[in-house]
């Protein structure tokens, strides 16, 4: 029920998201979302990628500094309430959320919220026992 | 007025005179160090030159030469001549374990440094009516107390101020009325920017003169010295090794190089790359052999620093021959607002941190009057493959800052890069990218 994805350590300067854009363009790698968390001097650039291997492959090839991490994706109907009925189960049993991004799916009735967390098993335990969706990695790499 | 010379007898001696004391004093250093400290028999026999081989100061050149590589790896006390039950005093250069440079002195050696350090005072105008402001650090670095000792010797009033709480060094400035100040000349100039920012007059404070070194700094700074804090600024010359501050003085008359008191030092200046002695005048570096120390004497010690010698008489008197102003350095060591730091200090302190690859570069600026120093660090696979929070590399940078500081004594401010994004180099000077302008 997990999901990998890519964190690109990037400094802050002219051109840095460009050079990774483009070479997941060249190697015709789709990004499904993505978030940034920037300081002053640098940044991380976070991706969910149709092809986690390939991607990983050409980022290394060009040295970049990444990481693969373990990340939940949880589907939530996109109305008001969508993400508090999530934060409420993980508020209950203290499940502390390391950083989150969210995106709305291509036909409009869902959003995904990406969620990372200290330990990913306890916390896909936790929202499965209270009836919300967790997405597949799988799933999430083909939407 | 008639210049004021605090030992006029020795700082005023005829040449010839001066030279056969210092070949006197010489004869007897070179035997005490080749019967005492093993270094230095070591390295004459293995120059096949013995002390009695040395019959005139010229001969001098037929001994080896002492380098701060030797003397770190002496440490801590492998160059001393005298048991520790002599010395009275220690003091040393900023460095990571073994690295640094420690010193030692007697009661007489402290009674030398004090001495010179007053004669130094009066060369910049001076007396025992004279409140001092020491803003030199104290502690092991040899600028306080060495200033502190010269200005005590004179029977001046001395403020032992040591370095930074500027808005009380401001407020004791204003309130105690000192004549004189020392400290670095970049921080003269921050006390003076942080006046004015306090509203504070800075041009009409007591203060007269300042005494300024242990940084490279340029006449255009003396310029600006001299008129926002309304005073002479004048030049001085030390370093731990040789003796701490007041191993040369600029006096108020010539204000054009500073005067090396020559009755305790021999100079030479060397071509850097061959080692071959160089006629004076000629700019190259500066090589040191004490004549009186005791505890830590130096045969012809490399400072690495870059100067020419001025032989022409001086309007104040003073026979002894002037160095000019330090062009640069010989190897790599920067000074960051007073402090010897060397690129391989830094890479020793990053190589120590877990994680972390030794690719680096540092970036010396200014800003406003202050040095900076910045630490490009790249992120290695292994820091970034096992965390990707803002937290973990903000926290790495943290732990860079405060080792830096805990070992070298410096602020440094650290920066992660992207892999290859800093060149890789075979040589070490362009570790260093200097953007001041001196």
């Amino acid at each position: 029920m997990k999901v990998d994805q890519i964190s690109i350590f990037l400094e802050n300067k002219p051109g840095g998201l460009e050079r990774v854009t483009r070479i997941l363009k060249e190697a015709n790698i789709n990004i499904r979302t993505l978030s940034i968390a920037d300081t002053s001097e640098f940044g991380i650039l976070r991706l969910i990628v149709n092809d986690v291997e390939a991607t990983v492959r050409v980022l290394k090839e060009d040295g970049f500094r990444i990481s693969r991490t373990t990340v939940v994706a949880v589907e939530v109907p996109d109305r008001p309430g969508g993400l508090h009925s999530i934060m409420e189960v993980l508020s209950g049993h203290d499940i502390n959320v390391e950083y989150l991004y969210a995106f709305v799916e291509k036909s409009g009735e869902n959003a995904v919220i990406i969620f990372r967390f200290d330990n990913p098993d306890q916390a896909i335990d936790v929202l499965l026992k209270n009836n919300l969706t967790v997405l597949p990695g799988a799933k999430l790499y083909s939407l | 007025m008639a210049v004021m010379i605090y030992n006029e007898e020795f700082e005023t001696l005829p040449r010839e005179v001066l030279e056969a004391l210092q070949f006197k004093r010489l004869q007897q250093v070179l035997q005490r160090v080749y019967h005492t400290v093993g270094f230095y028999r070591r390295t004459f026999d293995a120059a096949g030159v013995k002390p009695d081989d040395i019959r005139t100061l010229a001969d001098l050149s037929r001994l080896p030469f002492t380098s701060k590589q030797d003397l770190r790896e002496n440490y801590p006390f492998g160059l001393f001549a005298v048991p520790m039950s002599s010395v009275v005093r220690l003091h040393a250069s900023s460095g990571t374990t073994g690295r640094s440079t420690v010193v030692g002195y007697t009661k007489r050696d402290i009674d030398t440094w004090s001495e010179l350090m007053a004669r130094c005072f009066v060369a910049a105008g001076l007396t025992k009516n004279d409140i001092i402001h020491n803003a030199y650090g104290y502690g092991l670095f040899t600028g306080g107390l060495g200033a502190h000792y010269g200005a005590e010797r004179l029977g001046a009033s001395v403020i032992p101020m040591s370095g930074g709480n500027t808005k009380r060094q401001i407020m004791i400035l204003q309130d105690f009325g000192p004549t004189a100040i020392c400290c670095t000349p970049s921080y003269a100039l921050n006390l003076a920017e942080q006046g004015q920012a306090m509203g504070v007059d800075m041009r009409s404070l007591r203060l007269r003169v300042g005494i300024f070194g242990a940084e490279p700094w340029s006449d255009q700074m003396r310029d600006q010295i001299e008129d926002q804090l309304a005073i002479q600024a004048l030049n001085i010359y030390g370093l731990s090794e040789v003796m701490g501050p007041g191993v040369a003085m600029e006096c108020t008359e010539g204000r054009e190089g500073m005067h090396i008191f020559e009755d305790h030092f021999i100079v030479e200046t060397i071509h850097p790359e061959t080692g071959a002695v160089l006629p004076p005048g000629e700019e190259g570096e500066i090589v040191f052999t004490t004549l009186s120390k005791e505890a830590f004497p130096l045969i012809r010690y490399r400072t690495r620093d870059v100067a020419r010698l001025i032989t022409a008489p001086c309007r104040c008197g003073r026979s002894h021959v002037r160095m000019g102003r330090i062009m640069g350095r010989s190897d790599d060591m920067l000074i960051i607002r007073g402090v010897n730091v060397f690129p391989s200090q830094i890479e020793a302190v990053l190589v120590g941190i877990e994680g972390l690859e030794p690719h680096y570069q540092l970036v010396v600026d200014r800003e406003g009057t202050l040095d900076t120093l910045e630490v490009q660090v790249e992120v290695s696979e292994r820091t970034f493959a096992n965390a990707d929070e803002v937290k973990v590399l903000q926290k790495m940078e943290r732990r860079i800052v405060k080792d830096i500081k805990d070992y070298l004594g410096v602020s440094a401010k650290v920066k992660l890069v992207e892999p290859k994004s800093l060149q890789r180099f075979e040589g070490k000077a362009s570790r260093v990218t200097d953007r001041r302008k001196l």
